[in-house]
């Protein structure tokens, strides 16, 4: 797992002072609004699986869905993505589809839903070939049948045929998965792959995407509420929290000693086979900030077990401790 | 969904029994529209001064009888009944993909292009049709031109809002966003992945708005806006007969039960089809 250290060359993908804001007041009156993503930074480097880790509302999958062009029209974007040197943001449609889903592609959360319920799936598969590659169909099915048995769907040239509706909830992940993949993309985002699945299930597709990434070489983002899901698999996590990143730091070194309180909290709530049985889980008090509001201090304050003065005050820039660590806390745990 | 979803529909659709019998009678009227001319020998046009405003009987030529002018009604009766039904056909077909065009368009962009588009809508079935297509008559001439289009032109109004709330229905789906995030135009998305996905509910209203043109065509045609002699459609004749109706009955009579044969069939299998694929449900 450890074969692809975070290199010096160019990141696949890099984001920097991205900020997500929508517009809950009337149309052209500059009131209320509702801040997604506040400022977040982040790189993926070619081949890395970055897991990015953060409770409903954080705008982890924000933040991913911004930089493809895939908000809602009334979201207001600032920053900047680049992938492979290329700005992103303010491309016009017709070029960013010849990004999306040839470069970069997406699982997303609900495999039930995800697939157009018309097309046998040998035709979806093939189609994002014959769309990009400008392949034949002939050609295209033939590396759909191809794809389907890399990401080991049993008995693929039949499953070619079926309809979404004839295969369960992990058949149909690993055929989004296997779609994702059409094109060889440099970079698979996977949202929440696992949430809508059984636990068994998860384990297989996560497995599944380690494996991927063995064969592909592509970078994997991968986006979940659920911090044991991302260790299993991520080389390097980032935490978010209210619309910015909090921690982030390489996947071991986090797990072990987590900096940030909000981090260290999330890995207490995991249940785990080798602490001792607790008679109650512990659980993160409170609620996360209204986005509507502007912030103060730090947005983790009211719930922070270390909190200070200065929390509530003086908002905790995110500085870097070592070379591929960064946390945005007053009072960060020493190493 | 949709293959299977037509497949169980057939299936539903065979165990309704008024559905099955209103599928045979269509059968049967169009098979006798297309081939009444091979069974009669009298033409359309021509005239038989021996038997003016005969009674319809085996025993002569003319089985459904003549009219005042000593015309065959049987050959009338179902070349009027082509008319209609072509009309129908062609002016349904015409709508059906008007609005689905521009239903999907409204209902796939939203916001302020969906709004204006359906505000054009309001406007246009805000006018008076009848004397919209009067207008139309008055400045183009009478042909039939002018009939297709004011047919279409109050057709599509329903059919473009049925498309775009099924539409809206669908295109949060998640089928939808992965197809745009993975690099689908919007033209792209709307032909290959939402008009296939909301043909099964419009197909149902695409068979109750055929008889509803029928029925607008024939209402024009008697007023004698619509089809004019010495060609026929089901509205002229009857309008014909109408002023026979205490000498000559039949004159009325024939082109009358075809209409109401064919107007019942059709709403009746709408119906069935309407169940059969359950649309009330949601998809």
């Amino acid at each position: 797992m450890s074969a692809t250290a975070p290199q010096p060359e160019q990141p696949a993908l890099r984001i920097d002072g991205l900020k997500v804001r929508y517009g809950t007041g009337r149309r052209g009156a500059d009131g209320a609004s509702l801040a997604a993503v506040r400022d977040v930074s982040l790189q993926v480097s070619a081949g890395e699986c970055l897991g990015i880790v953060g409770e409903s509302g954080s705008g982890k999958s924000q933040v991913f869905l911004a930089a493809l062009g895939l908000l809602a029209s009334n979201a207001r974007i600032e920053g900047s993505v680049r992938f492979d040197g290329e700005e992103l943001l303010g491309l016009p449609a017709a070029a960013l589809n010849r990004t999306r889903g040839a470069k970069v592609s997406m699982v997303f959360q609900d495999p039930m839903t995800s697939l157009t319920p018309h097309m046998r799936i040998g035709a979806q598969l093939a189609e994002m070939r014959v769309h990009h590659a400008s392949a034949t169909w002939r050609e295209a099915e033939r590396r759909a049948l191809e794809m389907l048995e890399r990401v080991r769907v049993p008995d693929a040239p039949r499953r070619m045929r079926a309809y979404p509706h004839e295969l369960s909830g992990g058949m149909r992940q690993r055929v989004m998965i296997a779609m994702s993949l059409m094109c060889e993309p440099r970079l698979v985002i996977a949202d929440e792959p696992t949430s809508a699945l059984d636990v068994t299930v998860q384990a297989q597709i996560l497995a599944l995407l380690r494996d991927v990434r063995a064969q592909f070489g592509t970078s994997i983002v991968l986006i979940s509420h659920d911090l044991g899901v991302v260790a299993g698999i991520a080389e390097r996590i980032v935490v978010m929290y209210s619309g910015r990143v909090v921690e982030s730091a390489p996947m071991r070194e986090l797990l072990r000693t987590p900096r940030h309180p909000y981090t260290a909290l999330l890995t207490e709530c995991a249940p785990s086979l080798h602490r001792a049985r607790l008679d109650r889980m512990p659980c993160l008090k409170g609620q996360p900030p209204d986005p509507t509001e502007p912030e103060i201090g730090c947005a983790f304050a009211p719930r922070c077990p270390r909190v200070s003065d200065r929390c509530r005050e003086q908002r905790p820039p995110l500085t870097r401790i070592d070379e591929l660590s960064q946390v945005a806390c007053h009072h960060p745990h020493a190493t | 969904m949709t293959a299977t979803l037509w497949r169980g529909a057939a299936q539903r659709l065979r165990t309704n029994p008024a559905a099955v019998v209103a599928l045979a009678v269509i059968a049967v009227l169009v098979l006798l529209a297309l081939a009444a001319p091979a069974l009669n020998p009298n033409s359309v046009e021509a005239l038989d001064w021996s038997q003016v405003a005969t009674g319809p009987g085996v025993l002569h030529a003319h089985w459904f009888g003549t009219d005042r002018l000593g015309r065959d009604l049987f050959v009338r009766t179902f070349e009027g009944a082509r008319t209609s039904m072509a009309v129908g056909l062609v002016a349904g077909a015409a709508s059906l993909t008007l609005g689905l065009g521009f239903g999907t368009i409204a209902g796939y962009l939203g916001g302020r292009a969906d709004y204006l588009m359906m505000r054009v809508i309001e406007i246009l079935s805000g006018l008076p049709l009848v004397f919209f297509v009067i207008f139309l008559t008055v400045i183009l001439g009478r042909n039939g031109y002018v009939l297709y289009t004011s047919l279409v032109a109050i057709s599509w109004l329903t059919m473009a809002r049925i498309v775009r709330g099924q539409t809206l229905s669908i295109r949060r789906r998640e089928f939808i966003e992965a197809a745009v995030a993975s690099g689908g135009s919007p033209a792209r998305v709307i032909m290959k992945h939402i008009v296939p996905n909301v043909l099964g509910p419009v197909a149902v209203y695409a068979t109750l708005m055929v008889p509803q043109i029928i029925l607008f065509e024939s209402f024009l045609s008697f007023l004698g806006l619509g089809t004019q002699e010495p060609h026929a459609s089901l509205g002229t004749l009857i309008a014909e007969g109408a002023g026979e109706i205490e000498a000559a009955p039949w004159i009325l009579l024939a082109p009358g039960i075809f209409l109401a044969l064919l107007l019942v069939s059709l709403n009746v299998l709408g119906d069935g089809l309407r169940d059969a694929f359950d649309v009330r449900e949601p998809a």
